[in-house]
């Protein structure tokens, strides 16, 4: 049985940490918000940046560029960009990803080695008996261009060298605040959708200084925006997903405060009940 | 009045311009490039530098990086790394780029894989700073 100060104690520790949560949320909501204004600005250069690309690629082969080719590396090898966040309290975020990476492990028939991004993601790997070529946290940071840049170089260069001949990056994308999903996308060899009005765009289009010059600078471009975006995209559904667990995390503690407080009013009114009936006995006592 | 076509400026963290211009001036791989209204269909590379437009008395400039000019009869869209506006350029960090990158470049030959990125640094400080004493003037 809690005695009167145990329970209030256990209130008083509830109470400060849902304010804990509130506050988390508050802070997230916030940062989500810029996230989303972040995805949204950079989406018209993405978009252009996919119609050029499209558009491009239908009109030349695709032996008339490696990155458009698959890899002629003699074992087959799959690189994984696995992006996660840094910090945790976020609810399922990081959990969903590493269940969808762990299939995405045990269906590959490539053997794989990993490219981590995000603190969580490292740790989870740490113990594991696999190869990874590269671990970088955030470190706080936003995602910023430069970053995606460096990844992308990254694995362009070990794609060319023939070292890998399949790139994937897996990332959690970005529904709405509610709702994340995690995605397997492939980076490289580059595979653009031919866009159907890609015949008619193409018509006559003067390139300087020529179609492959053009094309073999826009085809490394195009993976730094891919990355780029993963990134926003990441970062964005980790706010998110944090938002929604501390949003449920302080509803559960003003549940249990007010749990806690019904239980400390009972006790506290079955205390002075019985200290009446002492005095009443006793006084009765008294009298006979 | 003359023709005016969609001027469109956007960069991977967000969209500079959108607006109607009369005329633009980019540079162009193979030099300074000029559009107009009804321009032939062209897709170009950009070497950091100067674009300026011109719509009536009103004309603007930005400093931008490498990127590409698709350019068809009534549209121009522009994709480049950075972008700066001539309003959001501070005259006094363009000189120190422009300092650390001449530096960057004394230390470098040709083949050497930093050597495009600094020249590129340079280019793009020269062009800050173009566009800072052109407003002065």
């Amino acid at each position: 049985m809690p005695s009167l100060r145990d329970i209030k104690r256990r209130i008083k520790s509830v109470k400060n940490t849902q304010q804990i949560t509130k506050a988390m949320k508050m802070v997230s909501a916030a940062k989500l918000k810029r996230a989303q204004d972040e995805i949204i600005a950079a989406r018209p250069y993405a978009e252009k940046m996919l119609s050029l690309i499209s558009s491009l690629a239908a009109k030349t082969p695709s032996e008339s560029h490696p990155l458009l080719s698959a890899g002629t590396g003699e074992s087959p090898k799959t690189t994984v960009i696995f992006i996660t966040s840094d910090r945790g309290l976020c609810g399922s975020f990081n959990a969903v990803l590493m269940r969808t990476v762990e299939r995405f492990l045990r269906e590959s028939e490539n053997a794989v080695n990993l490219y981590l991004i995000g603190k969580r993601g490292i740790e989870y790997f740490k113990r594991r008996d696999l190869e990874v070529v590269k671990s970088r946290p955030y470190g706080g940071a936003r995602p910023n261009y430069g970053h995606a840049v460096e990844i992308a170089q990254e694995v362009i260069n070990s794609f060319l060298r023939g070292e890998v001949n399949d790139v994937r990056i897996i990332y959690s994308e970005f529904k709405s605040a509610l709702a994340q999903r995690p995605v397997v996308q492939r980076l490289l060899p580059i595979t653009p959708e031919k866009p159907p009005e890609a015949e008619e765009f193409m018509v006559e289009m003067l390139f300087e200084p020529s179609k492959e010059a053009v094309l073999s600078s826009l085809l490394p471009k195009y993976v730094e925006v891919q990355v780029f975006r993963a990134l926003l995209e990441s970062s964005a559904s980790e706010q998110g997903a944090r938002m929604t667990a501390m949003d449920s995390a302080s509803k559960n503690a003003a549940e249990m405060i007010g749990g806690l407080t019904l239980k400390y009013n009972r006790l506290r009114q079955a205390a002075i009940t019985k200290e009446l009936m002492e005095i009443i006995g006793g006084a009765e006592a008294l009298k006979g | 009045m003359a023709e005016t076509f969609l001027l469109e400026i956007v960069t991977p963290a967000r969209k500079l311009l959108s607006r109607e211009v009369e005329e633009v001036s980019a540079p162009a791989l193979m030099g300074e490039i000029g559009v107009l209204a009804g321009h032939a269909p062209m897709l170009t590379t950009l070497n950091p530098g100067v674009i300026s437009y011109k719509k009536g008395s009103e004309s603007g400039s930005l400093a931008v990086g490498r990127g590409y000019a698709e350019v068809l009869a009534d549209k121009t869209t522009i994709l480049v790394d950075t972008a700066e506006l001539d309003s959001e350029i501070d005259a006094e960090t363009a000189r120190q780029s422009l300092a650390k990158s001449e530096d960057a470049l004394k230390n470098l030959t040709p083949d050497d894989p930093g050597y495009q990125d600094a020249l590129d640094a340079y280019d793009l400080a020269q062009a800050r700073i173009r566009i800072k004493e052109r407003h002065k003037g």
